[in-house]
């Protein structure tokens, strides 16, 4: 049986059909790198092979690991970056608009039944616009960018369903670390994961990305999600351009493929995964009154304009709790616009919160801006491995917005219903 | 004589390439490759050696060097009963031969760590030295073999370009 992540491939190889654990040669519809695994790694390698990039309208380049540029040695990556694109002539450049995985899709250059590479392990998170997208390293990079193709191993297919819906302050986030918790890190295996169900239908677009962002921590190589009448609208909104073929592009649960993990949103709490792994997630309840320093809503998980808002809801009219930081990076120009037209910076502002600029911000610990040793933090983003945001001895908690919101307004971890009511 | 180097534990890529040596020149991190689980390896391998490894050999970060030093080293193969994904694109990218095999040949006695043996790439096989035995792996792919054997996905591109080039007669 045809599965989504099958007939994407199948689309981009050229052929009527693919099968699983053949390898094909797929042509590449885009390709994104930014600032720390693009220009200054894979521009010697094209010179080696003494090529330029196969389709300067296929690539696109977002500056946001290395963002604000605070030495020396980032601001020489911020300068080959901007001189390659020129070199390049590559006009699809995003120089600090935010996060790659958040931009990339505002701005109109992801659509269903699409191809995509990226040079950073997040890159997933296109699956939520019914794209075929992954991840590579700095060489595959470079071979893309010269010849336009790369070579796939056709992956086994996961489906994760959930059924019925959502309750009040339990999110995509909470969902995925739900998964995390249930079959740990190398649960995907490198197979492409695809959600169905009801309660995946209900999410947003911005949501609906944290679900395939996450299935790099499961191990899969993609996270896919078919699109619908809402996908359609964010393209068109974002000025994308979409192929009249995107009904093709489903999912069918009837497809059954071998692996198939059912999951009830409707039992499902805020979740909060304790360092060094999303692994360690279980239920908020059994971190109630955990201490912890710096509450962080950042990354391309967990700082994109739903994520602000939800974490306004609970801000709104309370401070947080004295003895804690609030630090917000908002993941793209955009989105702070959004969140300042309808007043959503203001309540964080109000409520005590620091911001940071649209980028990676702690999330990658490339910056001055970093956890000190001893700092525990509650976290939006996607990973806590050890040392990730800062010193070996700091410990990141993973949790929803609504969660790191509530608890900084506690002072201690606590489920957000607890705080709002149910 | 080459010898098999077995290891019973995940080996992930921080295992392989060291967090703290990243920053460091090739060298430098393979000197440190696998030293958490067997302080003695970077020193004992010698050109030839295989490594055996558990499923889902190379899980962690998309760090190629966790597939670089073990081709720096002179491994002529890794072989596990499954790989994770990127490390076993990476590999084939580097030129690094990664083959999987069956689960009743991974339960082999042959297979003992430090056993010798000699691999053939061409064949997929390892030939036991003390029986003669001759244990075939799962083939790779024709594309993927002849990737690794051009030494991996960079050169393999600059002889197609050349090729191209004396195709046409243009440069
Ligand atoms: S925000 Fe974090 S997870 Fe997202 S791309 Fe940046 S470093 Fe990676």
């Amino acid at each position: 049986m045809e599965t989504l992540a099958r007939k994407l491939i199948a689309r981009a190889a050229g052929q009527s059909e693919v099968t699983t654990g053949d390898v094909v040669v797929c042509d590449v519809d885009l390709a994104m790198i930014h600032d720390s695994g693009g220009p200054r790694r894979v521009k010697p390698m094209l010179e080696r092979l003494g090529r330029n990039v196969w389709d300067k309208d296929r690539v696109v380049v977002i500056s946001d690991h290395y963002v604000p540029a605070d030495s020396d040695e980032t601001r020489a990556i911020q300068a080959l970056t901007r001189q390659w694109v020129q070199d390049e002539h590559i006009d699809n450049f995003y120089d600090e608009q935010g996060i790659c995985h958040v931009v990339l899709p505002e701005r109109g250059h992801l659509a269903p039944g699409m191809f995509c590479v990226g040079g950073d392990s997040h890159s997933p998170t296109g699956g939520a616009f019914g794209a075929y997208m992954f991840g590579v390293g700095a060489t595959e990079m470079a071979g893309v960018l010269a010849t336009g193709s790369i070579w796939l191993r056709v992956p086994e297919t996961i489906l994760i369903e959930w059924d019925n819906h959502l309750g009040s302050y339990v999110t995509a986030k909470d969902m995925m670390l739900a998964v995390c918790g249930r079959i740990g890190m190398g649960g995907g295996r490198y197979q492409a994961i695809q959600y169905a169900g009801s309660a995946v239908r209900d999410l947003s677009m911005q949501e609906r990305m944290t679900l395939s962002n996450m299935a790099a921590e499961l191990g899969a190589q993609a996270g896919l999600i078919a699109p619908d009448d809402l996908t359609v609208a964010f393209v068109n909104e974002a000025g994308g351009t979409l192929s009249d073929d995107w009904r093709d592009y489903r999912i069918e649960i009837a497809d059954d493929p071998a692996d198939h993990l059912l999951f009830d949103a409707a039992a499902l709490s805020p979740q909060i995964a304790a360092p060094h792994s999303p692994a360690n997630a279980a239920d908020a309840d059994e971190f109630s009154d955990t201490n912890f320093d710096v509450a962080y809503i950042g990354a391309c998980t967990g700082a994109k304009y739903v994520d602000l808002a939800a974490a306004a809801s609970v801000l709104k009219g309370r401070r947080i709790a004295s003895g804690i930081t609030l630090k917000v990076a908002p993941a793209s120009r955009q989105d702070q616009d959004r969140a300042v037209r309808d007043g959503v910076m203001k309540i964080l502002e109000d409520a005590g919160a620091q911001f940071l600029p649209n980028s990676c911000g702690i999330c990658a610990g490339y910056g001055d801006d970093r956890l000190a040793e001893d700092d525990v933090c509650l976290s939006s983003t996607a990973r806590n491995f050890k040392g990730r945001m800062g010193a070996p001895g700091s410990r990141v908690y993973l949790a929803s917005p609504y969660t790191v919101a509530a608890s900084a307004v506690v002072g201690r971890m606590r489920d957000p219903r607890d705080l709002m009511g149910n | 004589m080459p010898r098999l180097w077995r290891f019973d534990e995940t080996i992930d890529t921080d295992v392989l390439a060291p967090g703290k040596y990243m920053k460091s020149p090739l060298a430098e991190i393979a000197a440190h490759c696998l030293e958490a689980v067997r302080p003695d390896f970077a020193v004992s391998v010698g050109s030839g050696d295989v490594v055996l490894g558990t499923a889902n050999f190379g899980v962690g970060s998309s760090r190629e060097q966790a597939a670089e030093v073990l081709r720096h080293l002179g491994i002529a193969a890794v072989i596990a009963p499954s790989f994770a994904g990127i490390f076993y694109r990476n590999a084939i990218n580097l030129g690094l031969p990664v083959f999987t095999l069956p689960d009743d040949l991974y339960q082999h006695p042959g297979l003992a760590d430090g056993a010798e043996l000699i691999f053939d790439f061409d064949a997929a096989a390892l030939t036991l030295t003390a029986s003669g035995e001759v244990l075939t792996l799962d083939p790779l792919p024709v594309f993927l073999r002849d990737m690794i054997l051009d030494g991996g996905l960079i050169p393999h591109l600059e002889k197609r370009f050349q090729a191209d080039i004396e195709e046409k007669g243009v440069s």
